[in-house]
């Protein structure tokens, strides 16, 4: 959480010093206000006139507003200082963001990063918000009305410390029993979840095998315990009002029973609505630094989440070679490649090597989890090779500068990845400059053509967030375009055509051929229909590439090959 | 625009009474207890009110003693004593209150889960293709929440308010009109002054809410589509963009967060503001009429004010809770009422020892009325035979098997099991007489004992192995740390083959008189492919059992090949016949082999 503050700017700490000012303030016109209720009630005990009336409530008045004046100047000051401190923090960590990896992204999970730049952040500037003006006023007003009442009455000192006391003590026991309970439920929670998405997942198996009361027994075993904790939980949270209730009511009831006895003169009288006042004021102090000692768990836990993030090393540095084309040449040089996730013990790939010349298309086929598109991410640095070297006309690609490699590749992922804007934007992507010539050939290239005419405003047809107004297939169509405007030296299709018709797969792949001549295409495919005329297909088989070749090479030569072939090709001829 | 928003907030109102009502009724056993804890709180809000009231008396004591000369204390012990008392049971009771409005909305949420929970095994299965789990899972989990937790608290405040409130106003002008209409005055001019902030905090409150909406879609786009921006070397671009938002979202937060921050304040202030009207005025009428019995009374209005001001805010707070509890109730029972299976109870005609004869009859099906997949099915299986059924995607052939299940119903024409009915028998008969082997392989978090028991009752441990044995994962579970004690969870790495070695245990122990293998081998290697058609071959031995296969090896052993295509068969025999035909068939299986 300090580590947190440590964004706060000049500026941030100038507030802060005036929200101390402005709370000092408050507090003595809180301070100030029952002298002269006391004034009044003790005036009526004498003799008092209109006139003294109408000044002390005058008074009254002004410190009634000016109470909330300086309050309202608070809480702007420190909305202020709370929303700059997120705006900052929000900025940081998206950047930082920005500049991770695939692998620190995995680490992570996408979602949990959304949740650190959003809610944990959120979370951070309300506590700020609210907790920083506690933590200022909370000390303030406890320790300057402490000083006010503690020698006006011994008596009546103990019965307010006693009071407090017992407050403190009795919210300390209750949010100790019942915190730990609350943590429990959402495990809770999660395991409710989990045996009714068991139930969901498996309800063919489920009901074939007559198991649902076996299942609602299961149910309802989670059900009963995390009815019971509930229970027990909210059953101990149930006292914290009555009880607060009581200790307040019951202190108004002491000062007044004290005052019975202690106070010797009508004119003094005043003193016990006076008193009370402030003994109320102390117990809002204690209940402020109580407040903060609840939420703090919370936002500890958002702010460990953001610190996580900002933590976080960049495992893949960039290098410093920009030149556009070394060796003229379009080349592709897996040297013994091996690679493992970070943190993991089990290589992904083993020892690959492999050349892919210019203008070739080489293509990837295996099971699931063999290793395929981990293999080609290599080639962009989404992962770097833990083993070996991969070469780009001829330079190591941990040398290059990243948007030098950047720029020689076009890469389309396996799922079709779209901005809000139009189509033309989507397809002029990041530093991609072609013209409406250019965006409708790439168009044209992947296919695409058709349906964006058909769009309404051509090119220049919106495209919503993330996509959602266009099919997959025509997602994975704009994706590739893009991908073809940057004119780049090499193409990487992960897995991307998978979400096509056949016949499609088939006419952009000739369209591609032919616009594309002297592209280096790395395929990643499921369909053997799909890489069939590839020059050179690679197959792999946990991790090991177990043939390379021609596809009428591999069926004569690779076992593995040959299954693949064997199991699609009733698929493929049906 | 106006008009339309208009009606969706009549429609509102009208699903608001609704699921209240329904709410209302659904918690019908606890009506009494209900009413019991709403007995508590109206003693212990009676007795919160007549507090100030005694207060009054006490000081008004004081004063007068003092003015002559003695404070009468045994007389301020009674009123202090009696005090104590009514404090303390009102504290008692309404921490009852409190305790079984607890323990009824628990009661209700766990009922809720229990209901929602027993419904999804009473659902027909197509409603899960048109629905997703997380949507049925978030009604179980946050949807019960939310209704349990908001009535829990809006219940109890709403009750408990509405009661303080009225009682606050009529004790206020039993004890003096004029202080009372003070109070009232005062305590309108305070909310007046909070509502000119009041009206502006909605429009800063949504505006806030759009740009972090816009902010979280644009945070999902980019991260999501990470790689993309990233070698398109897009960050700039997205950057700016998020520059953007985030810039508005600074303006509309901190404005949102000032707001929200002063309204603590602003009550506060209507709080100062009546209590200092109370003194100017209450000091006012004392010099008029003389003043010792005003100092009790005024002491009492100046707790009577703070009991006045704090119920409206909290009445205020509790309806936007319900309203929310509404929309989450409404979900709850949308699903609760969703059409179920149809009642089997009156079916009494039970097949057990069956044969395995199996005949469809002139089968017709479709998911949707509309669209007919499987278009006049018929085909007869002797006992103990292995049918294959071949075909590309989308042929039916899942489809056959969901029939065969009874998962579905037929559209018209029969499925029948040594020459009865399945409609003439429970669905729960039919699972009987099936073993079942999927793709998808499931299994629980829970022992590999569980797992492979589950269901079925009477199995020894013995069996248990002997099962294991057979299908050859038995060595792999004895090298495990706690053999068949071990626990299936993320920690313990299955792979997907000896995942479906287990399911083709548990259907061994299940030990069912047919069989059917749904693709059960698509998602291993060829490898393990192997292991598992050995482990299948033993679950099939002698009983009748269907397979869908896509691998030509499986399907060459089969008694009988139904080759399906769009929902018809278009070739039927074995695997000889078939290849002598000439046909589909044939056609597939030699493309296969064309490079030997």
């Amino acid at each position: 959480m300090f580590k947190l503050l440590k964004n706060l700017k000049p500026i941030d700490y100038i507030f802060m010093a005036l929200i101390v000012g402005l709370v000092i303030f408050q507090v003595w016109l809180d301070l100030t206000m029952p002298t002269y209720s006391e004034n009044l009630v003790n005036g009526i005990m004498g003799d008092i006139d209109l006139n003294t009336i109408l000044i002390n409530g005058a008074l009254m008045l002004a410190c009634a507003f000016g109470s909330l004046g300086s309050a309202i100047a608070v809480g702007f000051l420190v909305a202020n200082v709370a929303s700059r401190l997120t705006y900052n923090l929000r900025r940081k960590v998206y950047d930082k963001i920005q500049n991770f990896s695939l692998a620190e992204i995995n680490k992570f999970s996408t979602a949990s990063l959304i949740t650190r730049t959003t809610n944990d952040i959120m979370n951070v500037q309300f506590f700020i918000a609210m907790g920083l003006q506690a933590l200022i006023k909370a000390p303030i007003m406890a320790i300057w009305t402490i000083t006010k009442i503690v020698n006006v009455s011994w008596q009546w000192t103990t019965a307010t410390a006693t009071v407090i006391c017992i407050l403190v003590l009795m919210v300390l026991l209750i949010v100790c029993l019942a915190i730990p309970k609350f943590k429990k439920i959402q495990t809770m929670m999660d395991n409710i979840n989990r045996v009714t998405r068991e139930n969901l997942t498996g309800i063919r198996v489920v009901r074939a095998s007559n198991a649902e009361e076996y299942q609602n027994a299961k149910f309802e075993k989670q059900n009963n315990e995390i009815t019971k904790t509930t229970l027990f939980a909210n059953r101990v949270m149930g006292i914290m009002n009555p009880g607060m209730n009581l200790l307040m009511s019951g202190l108004g009831l002491a000062i007044n029973w004290i005052g019975a006895y202690i106070i010797k003169s009508p004119l003094e009288i005043g003193s016990i609505t006076k008193y009370m006042s402030y003994s109320m004021q102390v117990i809002m102090a204690f209940m402020l630094l109580i407040m903060i000692f609840i939420l703090m768990p919370r936002v500890l836990v958002s702010a460990k989440r953001i610190n996580e993030v900002l933590d976080t090393k960049d495992s893949i540095v960039p290098g410093r070679y920009t030149d556009e084309n070394p060796d003229g040449k379009a080349s592709v040089v897996f040297e013994n490649v091996s690679f493992k996730y970070p943190d993991a013990d089990e290589y992904v790939l083993h020892n690959i090597s492999f050349t892919a010349n210019e203008g070739e298309t080489v293509a990837f086929i295996g099971s699931t989890g063999s290793g395929k598109s981990t293999l080609i991410n290599l080639i962009p640095r989404l992962y770097d090779a833990t083993e070996g070297r991969v070469l780009l006309d001829g330079v190591d690609v941990k040398d290059y500068d990243f948007e030098a490699l950047n720029k020689k590749i076009g890469y389309v992922p396996q799922r079709g990845v779209l901005f809000k804007g139009t189509v033309k934007s989507n397809v002029n992507f990041g530093d991609n400059n072609a013209d409406d010539e250019g965006v409708k050939d790439a168009l044209s290239v992947a296919q695409a053509s058709n349906f964006v005419s058909r769009m309404g405003n051509g090119i220049d047809s919106d495209i919503a967030q993330g996509g959602t107004n266009v099919s997959g297939g025509q997602k994975q169509r704009i994706s590739i375009a893009r991908a073809v405007a940057r004119n780049p030296e090499i193409f990487i299709f992960d897995d991307s055509f998978s979400a096509l018709d056949y016949k499609t797969d088939r006419k952009l792949r000739s369209a591609l051929k032919k616009h594309t001549a002297k592209t280096t295409k790395f395929i990643v495919a499921q369909r053997i229909g799909t890489i069939k005329d590839a020059d050179k297909i690679i197959v792999l088989d946990n991790g090991n590439m177990v043939g390379i070749g021609t596809h009428e090479e591999l069926l004569k030569t690779c076992p593995v090959y040959q299954e693949i072939a064997l199991s699609q090709l009733s698929k493929e001829e049906l | 625009m106006p008009r339309r928003m208009m009606v969706a907030e009549k429609a509102e109102k009208g699903s608001f009474k609704k699921s209240m009502k329904k709410l209302f009724f659904y918690c019908k056993k606890y009506w009494w207890w209900i009413a019991l804890s709403m007995v508590f709180g109206a003693i212990g809000v009676t007795f919160q009110i007549i507090g100030p009231n005694k207060i009054q008396d006490l000081i008004t004591l004081v004063a007068t003693g003092l003015r002559s000369g003695g404070v009468d204390f045994a007389a301020v012990g009674k009123i202090g004593i009696f005090l104590v008392c009514i404090y303390s049971v009102g504290a008692v009771l309404s921490y009852f209150q409190q305790f079984v409005l607890t323990t009824v909305t628990q009661n209700l949420s766990k009922k809720f889960r229990r209901d929602i929970s027993q419904k999804i095994n009473r659902l027909p299965l197509n409603y899960f293709d048109t629905n997703m789990f997380g949507d049925v899972l978030s009604r179980v989990t946050n949807d019960v929440d939310r209704v349990g937790q908001s009535l829990n608290e809006s219940i109890g405040t709403l009750f408990h308010s509405v009661l303080l409130f009225a009682g606050v106003l009529i004790m206020m002008f039993v004890t003096d009109w004029i202080l009372a209409l003070t109070v009232i005055a005062a305590t309108v001019i305070g909310f007046a002054f909070s509502l000119i902030f009041m009206t502006r905090a909605q429009k800063y409150f949504n505006q806030n809410q759009r740009n972090l909406g816009q902010l979280n879609a644009h945070i999902e786009e980019v991260y999501s589509g990470h790689n993309v921006v990233q070698l398109f070397n897009a960050k700039k671009e997205m950057g700016d963009e998020f520059d953007k938002i985030n810039k508005r979202l600074f303006t509309s937060g901190w404005k949102s967060q000032f707001i929200s921050g002063v309204m603590g304040p602003i009550m506060g202030f209507v709080g100062n503001f009546g209590y200092v009207a109370v003194c100017i005025v209450g000091a006012v009428l004392a010099l008029h009429y003389g003043g010792i019995e005003y100092i009790g009374i005024i002491s009492a209005f100046m707790i009577y004010v703070r009991l006045f001001s704090n119920p409206l805010s909290q009445i205020a707070q509790a309806l936007t809770n319900l309203q929310a509890t509404s929309a989450a109730a409404n979900r709850v029972f949308d699903f609760l009422e969703e059409k179920e299976l149809a009642d089997e109870s009156g079916k009494t005609l039970v097949l057990d020892n069956v044969k395995g004869d199996v005949e469809f009859d002139n089968v017709v099906f479709g998911y949707n009325p509309n669209k007919i997949i499987i278009k006049g099915f018929s085909a007869k299986i002797r006992a103990g035979e292995k049918v294959a059924i071949v075909g590309p995607t989308g042929a039916g052939k899942t489809t056959l098997v969901n029939l065969l299940m009874r998962f579905y119903e037929v559209n018209s024409g029969d499925i029948k099991i040594d020459g009865v009915s399945t409609k003439d028998i429970t669905r729960d008969n039919v699972h009987n007489l099936f073993g079942m082997v999927l793709q998808d392989t499931w299994l629980f978090e829970g022992t590999i004992k569980e797992n492979l028991r589950y269901n079925t009752v009477g199995v020894s441990d013995e069996q248990i192995v002997d099962a294991c044995k057979k299908v050859g994962i038995d060595h792999f579970i004895q090298t495990l740390s706690k053999g068949y004690d071990t626990v299936i969870d993320d920690a313990v790495n299955l792979s997907a083959g000896q995942k479906q070695l287990l399911t083709i245990a548990r259907t061994m122990i299940e030990n069912k008189p047919m069989m059917i293998l749904d693709e059960a081998t698509s998602s291993v290697d060829t490898r393990t492919e192997v292991l598992l058609q050995e482990a299948m071959d033993k679950v099939m031995e002698g009983r009748t059992s269907f397979i869908i296969a896509h691998r030509l090896s499986t399907i060459k052993n089969a008694d009988m090949i139904l080759v399906l295509k769009d929902g018809d068969i278009i070739e039927s025999g074995n695997h000889e016949e078939l290849l002598k035909a000439g046909g589909f068939y044939a056609d597939l299986y030699n493309s296969q082999f064309e490079e030997a």
